[in-house]
């Protein structure tokens, strides 16, 4: 076994990408092998996420692991004061993986260069969720066939929305794609990520009005605006239904187009596109299982 | 009348020239001078071509390390060193940002975990006018005017 963490989007290549591609779509059509026998996975998630750990825990169930670990940091020794180093290094002693989920951002890179085994970050605070994005790319790629040429839509919260900053980063390894940022104002993308389109040559567009100009989507990947991102509640208050989608919307879009979110929805996308076949996010929510599956036997070396 | 003679002239030791003015007390801070009980002479508010006003420090009988020097680096991008020994100069180096930095600064944003757990902080240095470092854990660029020296 060898040991190579997955914190950043960034640590992975475009080979890595597509080859988890390829080992989620043969999970996808094998979700139960037991690449795991023998193994022990430690679920740490400091702070609560239902999705992302049952995710996790049914990959790694259905590849036949056994799990230890805690589901909220109240059940943990960090409540007796325990630093992030020494339950890491406790826990590398019995787990052969870490999947682990922290409110503060960087932790997983420091529990990374702690731990003896590979570290798998599920969320550091604002900063990486690199297994959404791998997620993501996969919804992508099942829905469009290609991760090349993709013209996508970020709607929303684009300056703390962490899943959009790293999609953005990982797409922009393929060919040609375009984004297209909509957000108001207070919520636009970020400079440092504008910078980096340009730095690559890559094209970009922003927009405030959230109108007809979807038409040309191959995907709308919409955000929630979160509220704990926000120091002052009035400021939320003012841009937390800024943008809904609804049906009506969608007439002049593309047949193939797909509407992607990285869940728990608010209100931002409209009950009444549920039943609209171009609404793909709770088949994308599935595809994390495939998805995790495919990145835990990679990182442990097994596939 | 002479610049040279504004300060004294010292017999071995270091002397730090071209710190802007206002970040004299800045670098006396880092460098722990408050602390030295060697002779030290300190001059600000000169007249500098390049800076306006500047300031100059000089130490006898103290030599400064790497980290010491690049912790200058970050305050003072344009200082100069010059090394005595016997009243003459015996070595001039400009400071210089190096690629990365360990150790010496704090990263700006409060819900780093470098912020939270004793951790050696490590930024790489994405740009170095201004001065712009990316925290190798939370990836958050702290800049210039936010960078503090631990």
């Amino acid at each position: 076994m060898h040991k190579s963490s997955l914190i950043s989007i960034t640590d992975f290549s475009k080979h890595d990408y597509l080859k988890i591609m390829k080992l989620a779509a043969e999970f996808e059509q094998n979700p139960n092998q037991n690449l795991l026998n023998g193994k022990v996975v430690a679920s740490l998630f400091f702070e609560p996420s239902t999705r992302t750990r049952l995710s996790f825990e049914t990959a790694i169930l259905r590849l036949g692991g056994r799990i230890i670990g805690f589901s909220d940091s109240s059940s943990s020794s960090v409540t007796k004061g325990e630093t992030l180093h020494d339950t890491i290094k406790m826990v590398s002693n019995y787990a052969d993986l870490i999947v682990m989920r922290h409110p503060l951002e960087g932790s997983a890179r420091y529990a990374s260069q702690v731990s003896s085994v590979p570290v798998i970050n599920a969320g550091d605070g604002a900063n990486q969720h690199p297994t959404q994005t791998l997620l993501d790319m996969y919804s992508i790629i099942k829905t469009q066939g290609r991760l090349d040429n993709i013209n996508i839509f970020l709607v929303g919260d684009l300056k703390y929305g962490r899943t959009v900053h790293s999609l953005l980063q990982a797409l922009s390894v393929f060919e040609n794609p375009i984004f297209n940022f909509i957000a108001p104002p207070e919520l636009s993308m970020p400079v440092e990520y504008k910078k980096f389109l340009d730095q690559k040559g890559i094209r970009y567009f922003e927009h405030t009005e959230f109108t007809d100009i979807i038409s040309e989507a191959d995907i709308i990947y919409m955000t929630r605006v979160q509220k704990e991102r926000f120091t002052d509640p009035i400021e939320y208050e003012k841009v937390k239904n800024v943008y809904i989608l609804k049906n009506k919307m969608l007439a002049n879009t593309k047949p193939s187009m797909r509407i992607l979110h990285p869940l728990p929805r608010i209100n931002e996308i409209h009950t009444d596109v549920d039943s609209n076949p171009q609404a793909y996010y709770f088949k994308q929510a599935l595809n994390g299982v495939f998805t995790r599956e495919a990145i835990i036997t990679h990182i442990l070396g097994l596939k | 009348m002479d610049k040279a003679l504004q300060v004294s002239a010292i017999k071995d030791g270091t002397v730090i020239d071209h710190i802007p003015a206002n970040r004299l007390f800045e670098v006396i801070n880092i460098l722990q001078l408050h602390k030295c009980m060697e002779m030290i002479t300190f001059g600000t508010n000169l007249d500098s071509k390049q800076l306006g006003k500047k300031a100059i420090i000089k130490v006898s009988n103290r030599f400064f390390k790497e980290k010491e020097i690049d912790k200058i680096a970050l305050i003072a991008p344009h200082a100069k060193l010059n090394t005595i020994k016997n009243y003459e100069v015996v070595e001039k180096r400009v400071v210089e940002i190096p690629d990365e930095i360990i150790g010496i600064a704090n990263c700006f944003n409060p819900k780093c975990i470098t912020n939270h757990e004793k951790i050696e902080t490590h930024f790489m240095v994405v740009s170095k006018k201004p001065i712009e470092l990316k925290c190798m854990f939370c990836e958050k660029i702290t800049n210039e005017n936010q960078v503090v020296i631990k």
